[in-house]
């Protein structure tokens, strides 16, 4: 039973990291800086609505241009 | 809230619902033909019925008892994370730098694994069950639609619209249920790919209006800010795509590349 829950515990853990971070874990990165940011600009109108989604369009474009360069592997699953 | 924030929900859900969807059906037809239809149709009819309870146990108790401004920053992180990924993959395959997604490789890719391993004597219960064919289906539909719950959990949690929410899911898995059902293969015509762009664009919005919200921003026009910062990711969306084709062009053979994430 308790390896059960283990494995399953395992198995989840896993699951939620590919799912999350994956093969883009500067997404993951970028959100963080994001959240953060966010709380800094906690009380404003137009910077908050203006700056968070200039930062997460850059923050984009740095990992589309990091996934241009990936070298090619398996599947055309996605 | 808002009718329009609303409708952008209710797409955004059946949009990621049923592209999901469209992907989960290509495996769960592979099973039905390479293993047979009814160990294919129970894996998938369990997988459902696992995520329905999933939207239930995880859902309900996050409205009622996360305070709502800490659950705005975690489910619009969340559906930033979703959608900054979908959109980069989108802009990826539109400037011809990623392969796009072909249901008729992965379905014919799918149908001569599963046929292999049936040659190589992988048995049938007595009863006509497969358990390699219900685990397929099983797994298509569960993984696919993990997707699909976060996303129905998070707009619905964050808008305290779950009801809608999965009310919109359960709607894209009726029609594709039913076309799946109707012709019998993978729905290679479904623009997969455009539909993945536009709910990259609505999970990006909602994610940062979230993050935003949750963290004490005040949108300018309050729920109105959510079309505003749609429109803000189409032309984000179509400049990037601009800029690696023009600037940055593709190799002649577009990179295929599997992917683990959204």
């Amino acid at each position: 039973m308790t390896a059960a829950i283990a494995r399953a515990a395992r198995w989840l853990g896993r699951f939620l990291w590919d799912f999350i971070i994956g093969d883009t874990p500067e997404v993951a990165l970028a959100t963080g800086a994001i959240v953060a940011i966010a709380f800094l600009l906690a009380g404003s109108e137009w910077l908050g609505a203006i700056l968070l989604p200039l930062l997460a369009a850059g923050f984009l474009l740095a990992s589309t241009l990091r996934g241009r360069k990936r070298a090619p592997s398996r599947s055309a699953r996605s | 809230m808002h009718t329009s924030s609303t409708l952008v929900l209710v797409l955004a859900v059946f949009g990621a619902s049923l592209v999901e969807m469209v992907e989960a059906l290509t495996l769960v037809v592979a099973a039905g033909v390479s293993r047979g239809w009814r160990s294919a149709l129970e894996g998938a009819a369990a997988a459902v019925l696992v995520l329905g309870v999933l939207v239930l146990a995880v859902g309900v108790p996050l409205i009622h008892y996360m305070p709502i401004d800490a659950l705005r920053v975690v489910v619009g992180a969340l559906l930033l994370v979703l959608g900054l990924n979908w959109l980069r993959k989108a802009i990826l395959r539109s400037s011809g730098h990623k392969a796009m997604h072909d249901e008729d490789a992965i379905y014919a890719e799918t149908v001569a694994e599963l046929s292999e391993d049936s040659d190589a004597g992988s048995e049938h219960t007595s009863k006509g069950r497969d358990p390699v064919g219900f685990a397929v289906a099983f797994k298509g539909v569960f993984l696919e639609g993990t997707e699909v719950v976060l996303i129905v959990i998070s707009l619905g949690a964050a808008q305290n619209r779950l009801g809608l929410a999965a009310l919109a899911a359960v709607a894209a898995v009726v029609v594709v249920g039913i076309v799946g059902i109707i012709v019998s293969r993978q729905l290679s015509e479904v623009p997969e790919n455009t539909i993945k762009t536009a709910v990259g664009i609505m999970l990006s919005s909602f994610g940062v209006f979230w993050v935003g919200e949750g963290a004490g921003i005040h949108w300018p026009g309050s729920d109105l800010a959510i079309p505003v910062l749609v429109g803000f990711w189409l032309v984000v969306y179509f400049s990037y795509t601009a800029l690696l084709r023009t600037l940055l062009p593709a190799p002649a053979k577009p990179v295929i590349e599997e992917a683990s994430t959204p």
